[in-house]
């Protein structure tokens, strides 16, 4: 189920980017309740609740070591790889919670993507780049994938870049090229939501801008969250952003509201540059 | 304690710039010295290295002919060559690493991928060294044990098993250490996309860790190429042709061994012969090998 | 185009991933398992076999001279006598041969030099050891018997204990030759390792001595060294272990003798020579080969022992 999504409303600019207009909150993708995390005996996060709102970006920002990177990994439940970390709560997505032991992980990680802050090209060429996660959830005929890769490709801003050399290998592109080829492969397999992890902080200004303007446009589809150190980026990508600060949640609104009057003392601290 | 040292107030004699210098001075020699014998060292090592590539050449290259190639070891004093030593050396290595390079394949898999910290991986970790550098008389003795004796005879076969216990731990370490080199973020891609551990390690960390898994093996061979108080245990060494895998089977090293010891200057000649083909092999595939992982780091 | 996948459901994933992970990871496990295995049965078969002779002659064994196969009386004092006296003795002159090497290539070899002369380093380990063996007897023995023994005899003639210990005749071959021989073969590899140690040391440290005046001698003495003393007595280590149980290397030049004489130009035996000399005169089942196995279970325990000791020590701070 979706709700319409009137254009943005011109209204005033942020650091010379356009602002979001208020609007009506969808019924979240992700609801997340009361989660904590665990690495061993260290807390990490502590009962955390925020809604991921449908097709739309929620930013999550914080100084290092506040849980955000921590958080978007529980939402496709990464830390399953690793012995010692857990999560209590609730992740409800479509009325089941993900993070329940029985719930199905390959399932999950078809609907919840994941670009990582590292680009990551499989050794392999770009077409199997693109194919590889698909053959994991669907048997598609010759022509069919073709047919995929090259709508990845396009809605990941990198088709005309390397139509001609699928078949060549995915680690001779450029460090942006790479990246956006992660978000094409990712984008492949028609998750419903998207995570992204820091997406751009290994990359130079103008590739970096580049993958800005995929996100804008990839929300029309797909709901995401991104984890950046950079402001300026969560002011002009996100919709909404979170605040973090030692494993806590301390405030969600709206990116304008966010960056113009937030509510809390420590997230104005922190937007001023007093700390982190 | 005052908070500044002004010129005058440190403890101590005044600086005696004589002594400074002579101490300098020694310092300097000792240094030199030291420098100079290690260089010394160094050359040496040098020299060994080319005595031996030198011997090897200048004995074994006068023995090079086609003969060695076609013919079978013969009695002293027929004209004959290796052919049977240098195919049995073949069978045995490749059949040896066919056997060992997969079993250390999963073994190294296993500890990079599934035993992180268990005290089973640490016990499989440990003994994998222990056999790496483990006396390879002992493993010919063992493999004599358990193939030769029961079964009623020295065979190929149980030459090449003596070999495949040589090539196991190296292809272990090796394929270890590659895994461990590929960065988590990798392997965490390709599970955010749903793909199950396997498929993960097989078409994602075996293809990323190729070029350095294939130089493990590569030096695997070398390694048992050159080997010979294994197969001493095992296949023995036949002076006819034989490529029958339950007989005994002629190698090159031991074919050296038996030669050299010998007191006819045909067949003394034919080890240098063979001793120089098969370091020309064993350095070949290591320098390979060599050149394969710079290339990749 | 949002396709509504249930969470739980997705059958035909789950069932790929559910069949293709056991089986992987079981046959993971089994391979390690195997390695276990196999060097249980190693230790097993070397125990097994030489049990008649441990029956026979006791604790005895181990310190007996005796090697008579006329009389059926064996004993495991000669072969162990030359497998301490001769790697002992390698490692007498292959660690600072080793040490000068390591020294050269991280300090002071030129940087375009330090590649090829490390590479020469490694290939002399990849020699194998019958070549060894066969340079030592060909080139190394005539050298030792022409010169270097009775250098050594007509130096030390008259010395009281030097005397003895450096007497003759020199044929060349003995226990002192295949010490010689396996210095040169085991000092490869603890160069390469000590150099790899070398290098660990972060350049920082090495920075700040050279900072308030050390020479190059200085820094390594006073910072390489105690920075990687451990890992370097590991190297060392592994190279006794591979010394201990050098076959061919040795046995060209050994001279095979059943008895100790106090010389070291003697003609004597190691564990691994003597198992692979009086292997083919022994039949199956016989007291002798009984003995060699016994031999070879106590050349395993001695490496063994060797080389979990070297591992302790180089594990932690070099991947080895």
């Amino acid at each position: 189920m979706s709700t319409t999504m009137s254009a943005q409303q011109g209204s005033a600019s942020f650091g010379g980017v356009q602002a979001r207009s208020e609007e009506a909150i969808n019924e979240p993708r992700i609801a997340i309740r009361n989660l904590d995390f665990y690495y061993g005996s260290n807390r990490a996060l502590k009962g955390v609740n925020l809604d991921l709102p449908d097709k739309q970006v929620t930013g999550m920002i914080g100084p290092s070591g506040c849980g955000k990177s921590t958080l978007l990994r529980v939402l496709n439940r990464m830390y399953d790889l690793y012995p010692g970390q857990r999560a209590t709560g609730e992740v409800m997505m479509d009325g089941e919670n993900i993070i329940a032991p029985d719930a199905d992980l390959n399932a999950l990680r078809a609907r919840v993507g994941m670009v990582f802050q590292k680009p990551t090209p499989f050794p392999m060429t770009i077409y199997d780049n693109i194919a590889f996660g698909v053959k994991l959830h669907e048997r598609l005929s010759k022509s069919a994938m073709d047919e995929r890769v090259e709508w990845s490709l396009t809605r990941g801003a990198l088709w005309e870049e390397v139509k001609d050399r699928l078949n060549t290998s995915a680690m001779g592109l450029s460090g942006g090229q790479q990246q956006r080829l992660c978000i094409a492969r990712t984008i492949a397999v028609r998750p419903e939501v998207i995570l992204l992890d820091e997406p751009t902080s290994a990359l130079d200004p103008i590739s970096t801008l580049k993958i800005e303007e995929l996100i804008d446009e990839l929300k029309h589809d797909f709901t995401i969250a991104i984890v950046t150190h950079n402001m300026q980026q969560a002011a002009r990508c996100a919709d909404q952003v979170a605040f973090f600060y030692l494993g806590e949640m301390v405030e969600v609104s709206p990116a304008v509201q966010m960056f113009t009057a937030p509510r809390e003392r420590r997230t104005q601290e922190y937007i001023t540059g007093r700390f982190g | 304690m005052s908070a500044t040292i002004t010129a005058g107030t440190v403890p101590g004699p005044a600086k005696d710039l004589q002594a400074a210098r002579a101490l300098g001075r020694r310092r300097h020699r000792v240094n030199v010295v030291i420098k100079v014998l290690c260089v010394l060292a160094t050359i040496i090592g040098l020299l060994l290295l080319a005595s031996i590539l030198f011997t090897l050449v200048w004995r074994g290259a006068t023995g090079l002919s086609l003969v060695v190639f076609t013919q079978t070891t013969k009695p002293p004093g027929s004209n004959g060559g290796l052919l049977n030593a240098i195919v049995g050396t073949l069978i045995q290595t490749g059949l040896g690493t066919l056997i060992g390079a997969p079993i250390g394949l999963m073994v190294g898999t296993y500890l990079a991928e599934y035993g992180r910290g268990s005290p089973l991986a640490n016990a499989v970790r440990f003994v994998s060294d222990v056999l790496l550098s483990a006396p390879s008389i002992l493993i010919g003795l063992f493999v004599y044990e358990l193939v030769v004796e029961p079964f009623g005879g020295f065979s190929g076969i149980a030459g090449c098993l003596a070999l495949a216990v040589l090539v196991i731990p190296i292809v272990v370490r090796t394929t270890e250490d590659m895994l461990q080199l590929i960065s988590p973020s990798l392997r965490e891609a390709a599970v955010a996309l749903g793909a199950p551990k396997w498929t993960v390690i097989v078409l994602i960390c075996y293809r990323a860790a190729k070029d350095g898994i294939v130089t493990g093996i590569l030096l695997a061979i070398a390694r048992i190429a050159g080997e010979t108080a294994p197969l001493l245990f095992t296949s023995l060494g036949n002076l006819n042709w034989s490529i029958s895998l339950t007989q005994p089977m002629a190698s090159l090293p031991v074919t050296i061994y038996q030669y050299a010891g010998s007191a006819f200057d045909d067949w003394v000649q034919l080890a240098w012969v063979g001793a120089l083909l098969i370091t020309v092999g064993v350095l070949a595939l290591n320098i390979v090998a060599r050149f394969a992982l710079r290339a990749r780091s | 185009m949002q396709q509504a996948v249930a969470l739980s459901a997705s059958r035909a994933s789950r069932r790929g991933a559910s069949i293709g992970d056991p089986i992987f990871a079981g046959l993971a496990r089994a391979s390690g398992v195997l390695v276990l295995l196999l060097l249980g049965s190693l230790i097993l078969s070397l125990f097994v076999g030489g049990l008649p002779a441990f029956r026979q002659f006791g604790a005895g064994f181990l310190f007996s001279v005796t090697w008579d196969p006329v009389r059926q009386v064996f004993g495991a004092g000669v072969s162990v006598y030359g497998t301490l006296l001769t790697s002992v003795l390698a490692l007498i002159f292959a660690v600072p041969l080793a040490f000068g090497i390591a020294f050269y290539l991280t300090e002071l070899a030129p940087s375009w030099l330090r590649r090829p002369v490390g590479t020469a380093i490694e290939l002399l380990a990849a020699v194998p050891s019958i070549i060894y063996g066969m340079w030592g007897f060909f080139v190394i023995v005539p050298i030792m018997s022409q010169y270097v023994e009775p250098t050594l005899i007509d130096t030390f003639d008259g010395i009281p204990v030097l005397q003895d210990l450096f007497a003759g005749p020199p044929f060349g071959t003995g226990l002192f030759t295949a010490a010689m021989i396996l210095a040169v073969m085991v000092v490869p590899f603890i160069a390469a390792t000590m150099r790899d140690v070398f290098e660990t040391v972060p350049p920082v440290f090495k920075e700040s001595a050279y900072g308030v005046g050390c020479t190059t001698w200085e820094v390594m003495r006073s910072i390489v060294i105690p920075y990687t003393r451990v890992s370097v007595v590991g190297g060392i280590m592994l190279g006794l272990g591979r010394a201990l149980g050098e076959t061919m290397a040795v046995t060209f030049v050994i001279g095979n003798a059943d008895r100790i004489s106090p010389s070291l130009f003697s003609s004597g035996n190691t564990i691994a020579s003597i198992v692979a000399l009086e292997f083919p005169e022994s039949p199956a089942g016989s007291l002798k080969l009984a003995s060699l196995l016994a031999l070879g279970f106590i050349l395993f325990v001695i490496s063994f022992i060797v080389l979990a000791i070297s591992r302790t020590l180089l594990r932690p701070r070099l991947k080895v």
